[in-house]
């Protein structure tokens, strides 16, 4: 043996190593042979009960019908629209005022105290009463007093209700996220000199994010469908206009439109959501670790 | 003499993370006999912790022979789960389970592996924590206990199923200073019982004091191997004695 200078690579596997490999490529085909097998089962399972209804005939033309999907469309997507404004302003208004009050919540500032309590309260009460109870107390409640600064428009009383719901549910997120944070990261970034608030913005609440990353984008697509309860209140979203739509003919095809159409919303942005966090290394960074494999 | 119960033959794997391949095990060859006790020392990176990990079947290799009483078990073919049931390894961080109290830890595999009836999984348990100076500690759970109370008794729950092999990784690094004799001594007296074993470990005093064979690894492959005294106090190789030396 000579000097060793370092592993060179130019190893060809034995007949031994091969007939492994070809092993594992065999089972890996058979695992998705099954996979497709047992997919086509269920599709063919669920097929062949919903067509055989005996009332099938009747809901596909109910439900299903291209021609009256084709006809609504514009008048849903217009009230989908209003959805979609809704969500966008209630997501970083819940996003931001829930961050600082889990902030608020979790500092141990003494002069804070005060402002701790009320954040605990709001976060009781409005995390705990039905969104539906709050959408009809805010709905018809403030327009009651009668002030004549408020917008009183069904879009933004409802808008604001859900604001209200949703940042509660976005503070206790996040407090979960910051205590989640290790206490050493607190003392390692004090040992730098930094002060609380450096520590809190600069080390804790960058790892509190991506620790809950996962259950705040389910609260933003919750938020997006939760944003079609405004329609109690007579705003024309997406909803509303498929309710409108069914008046008169009882064909419920606009509701089938309604969902499709939230659908195309809420699927990509879980997607996009998981596709940017694994991008980042937040998602599964413990999957690099030795054994986090998958082991035969 | 007969056939040892634990053979290496051109044992190869690598890693391979961004486009680069880093080979960690290179060409290893390497017997442990019953009643054997086999240390690997080396470097961190040698290649020690994924050998331990091979034999345990917690990684694939890419080529070459790990034969365990007469089997292949690098095979894919084989059952891996029967096959870690006989084998043992013990983690240089414990890996107990903190929501199991210690006697539970111990009695997990037994019940739900081996099948045992719960009294009698625990009678075994508990003479087993007695050996290891545990019994005390039964009802605790893990984070209730010191770090080297911690690893006596995951190797207490290493042992309980009576494994063919008992393989340690490094289980003193995670440890105080004062805390690391209480767990060598254990594992002395675990090798004058005759306990067949194969140990990755940084304390060449008890690599001495321990091993019937000593192998130095370096990058990937076995470089020296021998008696403890041919390896650790006349070291052939300038790898082994460059080692020795830095870790003096």
């Amino acid at each position: 043996m000579g000097e060793m200078s370092g592993p060179v690579d130019d190893w060809t596997p034995s007949a031994r190593a091969r007939a492994r490999t070809e092993f594992r490529r065999a089972q890996h085909r058979r695992a998705l042979l099954v996979a497709l097998v047992a997919t086509l089962l269920v599709v063919a399972v669920v097929v062949l009960v919903v067509t055989t209804a005996p009332g099938w005939d009747r809901a596909r033309e109910a439900f299903f019908s291209p021609q009256r999907a084709v006809e609504v469309l514009p008048e849903v997507a217009a009230g989908l629209w209003l959805n979609f404004r809704v969500w966008v302003v209630a997501s970083v208004v819940g996003l931001v005022v829930g961050l600082l009050l889990a902030v608020v919540r979790t500092s141990r500032i003494p002069a804070l105290f005060p402002l701790r309590m009320l954040t605990v309260a709001y976060v009781d009460v409005f995390r705990g009463v039905p969104l539906l109870l709050v959408l009809l107390l805010v709905g018809f409640g403030l327009p009651a007093l009668r002030l004549s600064w408020l917008p009183v428009s069904a879009a933004f009383l409802g808008g604001l209700a859900i604001v209200l719901t949703y940042t509660a549910y976005f503070a206790e997120i996040f407090r979960a996220g910051i205590e989640s944070v290790h206490p050493s990261q607190v003392s390692a970034a004090r040992s730098l000199g930094l002060n609380r608030g450096q520590a809190t913005r600069l080390v804790v609440l960058p790892q509190a994010v991506r620790n809950v990353t996962a259950p705040a984008a389910s609260m933003l697509v919750s938020l997006q469908k939760d944003s079609g309860l405004i329609s109690i209140l007579g705003a024309v979203d997406a909803i509303r206009a498929a309710q409108i739509a069914t008046t008169g003919d009882y064909n419920f095809t606009p509701y089938v439109v309604a969902g499709v159409l939230f659908l195309l919303i809420s699927i990509p942005l879980t997607r996009l959501v998981d596709a940017w966090s694994a991008r980042q290394g937040w998602r599964g960074e413990l999957r690099r670790l030795p054994g986090a494999g998958v082991l035969r | 003499m007969s056939d040892p119960l634990l053979s290496l033959r051109d044992v190869r794997k690598t890693f391979r993370t961004h486009g680069t391949t880093q080979v960690v095990l290179d060409g290893i060859d390497l017997d442990v006999a019953e009643h054997q006790c086999v240390v690997l020392i080396g470097a961190s990176g040698s290649g020690k912790s994924t050998l331990l990990r091979a034999v345990d079947l917690l990684d694939d290799v890419d080529d070459g022979q790990i034969v365990l009483g007469g089997l292949d078990i690098a095979d894919p073919w084989v059952d891996a789960d029967e096959v870690r049931a006989r084998l043992a390894l013990v983690f240089q961080q414990y890996n107990l389970f903190p929501h199991l109290r210690v006697l539970d830890n111990l009695t997990l595999a037994p019940r739900h592996v081996h099948g045992r009836r719960r009294a009698d999984a625990e009678a075994d348990a508990l003479a087993m924590l007695e050996k290891v100076g545990l019994e005390h500690k039964a009802r605790a759970y893990p984070d209730q206990l010191s770090g080297g109370e911690q690893q006596r008794a995951a190797i207490a729950r290493a042992l309980v199923g009576n494994p063919d092999l008992l393989l340690l990784d490094e289980v003193t690094s995670a440890l105080d200073p004062a805390l690391v004799g209480e767990v060598l001594d254990l594992l002395t007296a675990l090798r004058d019982e005759g306990t067949t074993m194969l140990i990755a470990t940084h304390e060449m005093g008890f690599a001495r004091d321990v091993a019937h064979e000593v192998v130095f690894l370096h990058e990937g492959r076995i470089h020296e191997r021998g008696t403890p005294a041919e390896v650790l106090d006349h070291p052939q190789r300038p790898e082994t004695q460059e080692f020795l030396r830095r870790i003096r």
